[in-house]
């Protein structure tokens, strides 16, 4: 009897420490353009880090502690994000941040988390986030210039030495166009055309008949919807018979949606392997993180999970791997900086001092538009 | 492919941009010519004919006919719910305060319709394939066509309205001088609730029959709407074919802009014309000067 009374009191006191402990939950911040010009990325991110969050704390939390999320939206503006960001590490006193969602926020956050000391892991895509190096900073996209270099390594194949470039003019465009013309002049091809649109034109027949004129043996598109579908539409209206490029911002089933499947037909782009994961080989690391990631989001908001969301599920991943190693803030950093084959949605995460996106090509797979569904190209 | 065929494809890509914008910028005259004012939310019935399209085509599965019919009904009964609720409680409002009043209105019913109908762009099928046709050097496709037959038809039915029925004619009254056509028994602000409801289904008619071309979502008002006005004002505010000029040659020089000198600046070179133009003939390239008779 005795015994059993010690037995009691003994696994009480535990469960109370436990409670205690567990009483501190770990917090994690997000800064998402839930609304506004970019909430087609905001909005799948906060989505998928809500879900998974509380998929965690069901089962008990990571690494023995509660997550408790706090989103804030930045409506994609520079100066809120920065005010949100401040309000996160000091009123809300967050372990971690995960966002914000585009290239011009995370700039305009980084100084903030660098001198605050909070880790910061970006779900934009812009290469001068993690190029140089900031100690605090991450972020999860694969840069631009790994698409391209995808592109590129095709295009090399094909023999393809003129090529023709159209690019939007905004953010996500810009950046694509640097990036194509400076790899494109290093790996010895020529630029025969540099033509550019804006984000809300409605007709780039103009563009394209310069191209046409200038006899290039690719065309190569950086844009995001609904641009690139009316240029997909536009160059069949002129007759082009030159191979067409896409970049991943259209990597979606709503682009063949709108260029109709048969404009689409034929449009090679690098594809994160979200958007082809039913096509993937049996053995890839990835299939089976994907297939549930899938599988989980359609079930919580009806709808496919997007490459996007998958940003944030990237960040999510790496948090909870380096939570295993620590909570303070300092340890989070290092954990995710030592983050070695981290199998995730963008890809497989290595992370150095050196490298904190730590994606490779291996994070694309060239694809193919045929009949209205994608196809692997080697 | 040399020089003359690309400029032949340039002429006839602007031309028909520019005939959409013609058609949103006889939305614009109309009211103008019926109230003095410029509606700011005219780019907003056009994003209302293209996603109400969508919407009683992909939601209720109605067909096509029917979805455009219905389409430019929902639209015009927007039209003219804004002027009962947002034009006309304002008595003696001076016109700029209606300008900022129709540029609210703009705003509050983009936000209505992204809350409605979400972010995503929408498609539509063409309404008679796309197979694109072959004119001499340059080619267009058959969606092209019925812009210019719609915008056509409706110029002539403007011109007809306005010059030879009772309440066009009293409408122009009421644009040069609501007091006096109030005093001859014209019912101003019936007037007004015409030139609203006739404007916004033009607006939404141009919004379908573009849809199939330039997509549709919720923010595609804005810049149409803004090249639509400039299409209006290089047009002197005409109803009739001042502003088809003026949208024709806004669309030519856009695309003769991106094809010869760069795709860069082409908006930049379209607005830089549309500033001359105002600053050396700001009553526009074809209207008269008023005449002041004291």
């Amino acid at each position: 009897m005795k015994k059993l009374i010690v037995l009691v009191a003994s696994l009480i006191t535990l469960l109370v420490a436990a409670a205690a402990i567990a009483a501190e939950p770990l917090r994690i911040g997000a800064l998402f353009a839930v609304t506004g010009p970019a909430s087609f990325l905001g909005e799948p991110e906060k989505n998928t880090l809500e879900m998974l969050v509380k998929e965690a704390n069901a089962k008990g939390g990571v690494a023995g502690r509660k997550l408790e999320l706090v989103v804030y939206d930045t409506q994609g503006d520079v100066t809120k994000s920065v005010q949100l960001a401040n309000k996160l590490i000091k009123n809300d006193k967050v372990s971690v941040i995960v966002g914000p969602s585009t290239t011009g926020e995370s700039m305009a956050v980084i100084p903030l988390a660098e001198k605050e000391k909070i880790p910061l892991v970006s779900c934009a895509a812009g290469i001068k986030i993690t190029e140089p190096v900031k100690k605090w900073v991450f972020k999860t996209p694969a840069n631009d210039h790994v698409a391209v270099e995808k592109i590129l390594i095709h295009a090399a194949r094909y023999k393809q030495k003129n090529l023709a470039i159209i690019t939007v003019s905004d953010g996500f465009g810009s950046s694509g166009r640097e990036q194509l013309k400076a790899l494109a002049s290093n790996k010895g091809f020529r630029v025969v055309a540099d033509e550019v649109y804006g984000p809300k034109d409605t007709d780039m027949t103009a563009q394209l008949t310069k191209i046409k004129a200038s006899k290039p043996d690719a065309i190569i598109c950086w844009g995001t919807n609904p641009g690139p579908a009316i240029i997909a539409r536009n160059v069949k209206q002129l007759g082009i018979k030159t191979p067409l490029y896409m970049s991943h911002g259209v990597a979606s089933k709503k682009f063949i949606e709108l260029a109709g499947s048969d404009a689409a037909e034929g449009i090679l782009l690098p594809a994160g392997k979200l958007t082809v994961f039913d096509k993937l080989p049996k053995n890839d690391l990835q299939l089976k993180l994907l297939r549930s990631y899938d599988q989980a989001y359609k079930k919580n908001y009806g709808v496919e999970a997007s490459t996007f969301g998958g940003y944030a599920y990237d960040a999510f991943i790496l948090i909870s791997n380096a939570l295993k190693k620590g909570g303070t803030p300092a340890q989070i950093r290092d954990g995710i900086e030592q983050s070695k084959r981290v199998v995730s949605v963008s890809g497989i995460f290595t992370m150095s001092p050196t490298d904190h996106n730590g994606l490779d090509l291996s994070a694309f797979e060239m694809v193919r538009i045929t009949r209205g569904d994608w196809e692997l190209v080697k | 492919m040399h020089i003359g065929q690309q400029i032949a494809q340039y002429l006839l890509s602007g031309l028909s941009t520019g005939a959409i914008y013609a058609l949103i910028g006889v939305g614009f005259a109309i009211i103008h010519n019926a109230t003095g004012i410029i509606n700011f939310a005219q780019g907003e019935f056009v994003m209302l004919g293209g996603m109400f399209t969508v919407f009683f085509l992909t939601v209720l599965n109605l067909p096509l006919l029917v979805s455009v019919i219905l389409a430019i009904a929902a639209a015009t009964i927007v039209g003219v719910a804004f002027e009962r609720l947002a034009i006309r409680p304002m008595k003696n409002a001076s016109p700029i305060s209606l300008v900022i009043i129709t540029i609210g209105g703009s705003i509050l019913i983009r936000g209505i319709a992204m809350l409605v109908w979400g972010k995503d762009t929408h498609a539509i099928e063409t309404f008679s394939g796309n197979e694109p046709i072959q004119l001499g050097e340059a080619t267009i496709l058959p969606q092209h066509l019925w812009i210019f037959a719609v915008t056509t038809v409706v110029i002539i039915c403007s011109k007809l309205y306005f010059n030879y029925t009772i309440s066009g004619k009293a409408m122009r009254a009421c644009a040069y001088n609501s007091r006096a056509a109030g005093l001859v028994g014209i019912d101003v602000r019936r007037m007004v609730l015409f030139s609203f409801a006739i404007s916004s289904a033009m607006g939404s008619m141009a919004g379908i029959i573009i849809a199939p071309l330039t997509m549709t979502s919720y923010d595609v008002g804005v810049m149409l709407g803004l090249k639509g006005f400039c299409a209006a004002i290089i047009g002197g505010m005409s109803s009739g074919l001042g502003t088809v000029f003026g949208g024709v040659i806004l669309g030519i020089l856009e695309s003769l802009g991106a094809g010869i000198f760069s795709s860069g600046y082409k908006d930049a070179i379209a607005f830089i014309i549309l500033l001359i133009i105002l600053f050396i003939r700001p009553q526009g390239l074809f209207a008269k000067g008023d005449t002041e008779r004291v």
